[in-house]
């Protein structure tokens, strides 16, 4: 298993965010994490990383409870941290995903294992450029290059999707589609699986906390959560007719909204 | 003919005395061992100080210098009561270390409440500040000195350094800029993206704390210079002033570096000629510099920004 969690429970500020999630995930295998807002799927992942602290359960990665096996892991927040007050460029935010809990310096070769991650997200030319004049979309594919900087067993995504351009979710699906070959396990936080459809064979639903739905991504009924996710996002409805008909094919049921 | 000559010669004989004169000037100034220690103190600072600045700046708790420093002056005025407490002939001379102590205690206590989140991270440096400055005047009194006593910290007094005071200097600048250089790697993680570092596994808490600590030695190696008031500047406005100019990690803090060793040496030498302040000149060169970079910056960001739209 890359990932088991068992009877999580998640307190935060008094008020239980999960309330004993059971699930885990083979190796090699892309899951997605659906739900509405506050159903405590941020949470849920959140805690994987141990970015929050976990009330009562376990959480095991890679058969690992209690220590995390931290240079296996990519971790990829919402988006960009709030301190950045000194310009930084894309090359030296990539390259700070080399570090982890034993290596505080990223030793040799590190511009050029930051260059080769920033050309597996597309963005080779943007290298020297500052982060704070790229595009929302362009940021979150320096998130997503710094995380696959440290080649992870398991990549965790806190909703990729937000924000993106089209360019940017198409690079994102190949990069994943690039990732599963190598036999890396994925998890998504997803409001909705757009381009990435083709690589979602598995989705878990949560809701209030516990989880509705853990199954194939093509489920019945599935149909109310999309129309659910339609509603709280009007924004996200933007026109992509050239990837709207191969999704439609591939998993009519969560796609239709094109 | 030979007219025109003589007037030619005049001022090329002027001006060859002007620049003997400096020479002279300079080589008196550089011949002084208060002034020498004075150089020594017044580069280590502009050297170590923007390097914590440009982790401060990056987390945006640029005022967190200006914090420790008022704690500082209550640390002055300890080490001076414990001085006068001990018998010792001179009063003020556990004035740094008791500054060093009393900022590195702050600085943790800062980070412990900011990190505990009870407390807004501007409430909790508006205590600092107000505690400080009263414990510092509160505690002199206690010691048999009056406020007048802390003119010298609050100001900055490079005029009266000692040896002693030099070599306490020289290592503290030392481990600032061996720990804020060695591991600026894993300290721009943290600063850049807290939450990430976690996730990551970086000892987040550990480096939280070596930066606080940082901070606080970096004021106190500073307060001779320019003064409890005005600490954080040299730590801050090299930076902002090259911020405005770079777009990388790596050069802000070089460049904020060379900017600090500059405006500290000329500040200094101006000191020597006009009697001003040399923490005040020192500033006011700085922000002056800011100044000019602000002005210059929109001409450098349109050619930056016509090289994006082109690639």
């Amino acid at each position: 298993m890359a990932v088991s969690v068992r009877g999580l429970r998640v307190e935060l500020g008094g008020s239980l965010v999960l309330d004993g999630v059971d699930a885990s995930v083979r190796q090699g295998k892309a899951v997605a994490i659906l739900g509405a807002n506050g159903s405590g799927k941020s949470t849920l992942v959140k805690s994987l990383v141990g970015l929050v602290p976990v009330t009562a359960g376990e959480v095991e990665i890679f058969g690992a409870a209690g220590k995390l096996p931290w240079s296996r892991i990519g971790y990829v927040p919402q988006r960009m941290g709030a301190g950045s007050g000194v310009p930084a460029t894309a090359a030296e935010v990539v390259a700070s995903g080399l570090l982890d809990n034993r290596r505080l310096r990223p030793g040799r070769g590190a511009r050029r294992r930051s260059l080769e991650a920033l050309e597996g997200v597309g963005l080779a030319d943007r290298a020297s450029a500052s982060v704070q004049v790229l595009s929302g979309g362009q940021q979150q594919r320096v998130l997503i290059a710094r995380a696959l900087i440290r080649e992870p067993d398991l990549l965790i995504m806190d909703e990729p999707l937000a924000g993106m351009d089209q360019e940017s979710r198409e690079a994102l699906a190949r990069t994943l589609a690039g990732l599963q070959d190598r036999g890396a396990t994925v998890l998504l936080v997803l409001h909705e699986l757009g381009e990435l459809t083709a690589l979602i064979r598995r989705t878990l639903v949560l809701e209030e906390g516990r989880i509705a739905y853990d199954g194939p991504a093509r489920l019945p009924g599935s149909e109310a959560e999309a129309e659910q996710d339609r509603h709280a996002h009007p924004a996200s409805s933007w026109p992509g007719p050239a990837v709207a008909g191969t999704a439609t094919a591939q998993a009519p049921d969560l796609s239709r909204k094109w | 003919m030979g007219e025109l000559a003589s007037g030619e010669v005049e001022p090329a004989l002027k001006q060859e005395g002007i620049v003997m004169e400096f020479w002279q000037t300079l080589q008196t100034m550089l011949g002084s061992p208060l002034m020498q220690r004075a150089l020594v103190i017044a580069v280590l600072v502009g050297v170590a100080a923007p390097v914590m600045g440009t982790y401060l700046v990056q987390r945006r708790l640029a005022l967190l210098g200006d914090g420790i420093g008022h704690i500082a002056l209550t640390g002055v005025a300890m080490g001076w009561l414990a001085g006068s407490a001990a018998g010792l002939a001179t009063h003020d001379v556990l004035a740094v270390p008791g500054a060093v102590v009393a900022a590195v205690v702050g600085a943790i206590l800062i980070e412990v409440v900011r990190e505990r989140g009870r407390t807004s991270a501007d409430v909790a440096l508006a205590l600092l500040f107000y505690g400080g400055i009263a414990g510092g005047v509160l505690l002199i009194g206690v010691a048999g000195g009056t406020s007048a006593n802390l003119t010298g910290y609050l100001f900055g007094s490079i005029a009266t350094v000692t040896g002693l005071d030099v070599w306490l200097s020289v290592g503290l600048a030392a481990v600032i800029l061996g720990v804020g250089l060695g591991l600026r790697p894993a300290l721009f993680a943290l600063c850049h993206d807290e939450e990430f570092a976690r996730a990551s596994g970086l000892p987040a808490r550990a480096l939280n704390i070596l930066v606080a600590v940082l901070a606080a030695l970096t004021v106190s190696v500073s307060m001779r210079v320019v003064g409890v008031l005005l600490v954080s500047a040299i730590m801050i406005v090299p930076v902002a002033v090259a911020q405005l100019l770079t777009h990388s990690f790596r050069t802000t803090m070089a460049l904020a570096m060379g900017i600090g060793a500059a405006v500290s040496v000329a500040g200094l030498a101006i000191t020597y000629y006009q009697p001003l302040s040399p923490g005040a000149t020192i500033v006011v060169l700085a922000i002056g510099v800011y100044a000019l970079a602000a002005a210059a910056a929109p001409l450098l960001g349109r050619r930056r920004t016509a090289r994006a739209a082109v690639s």
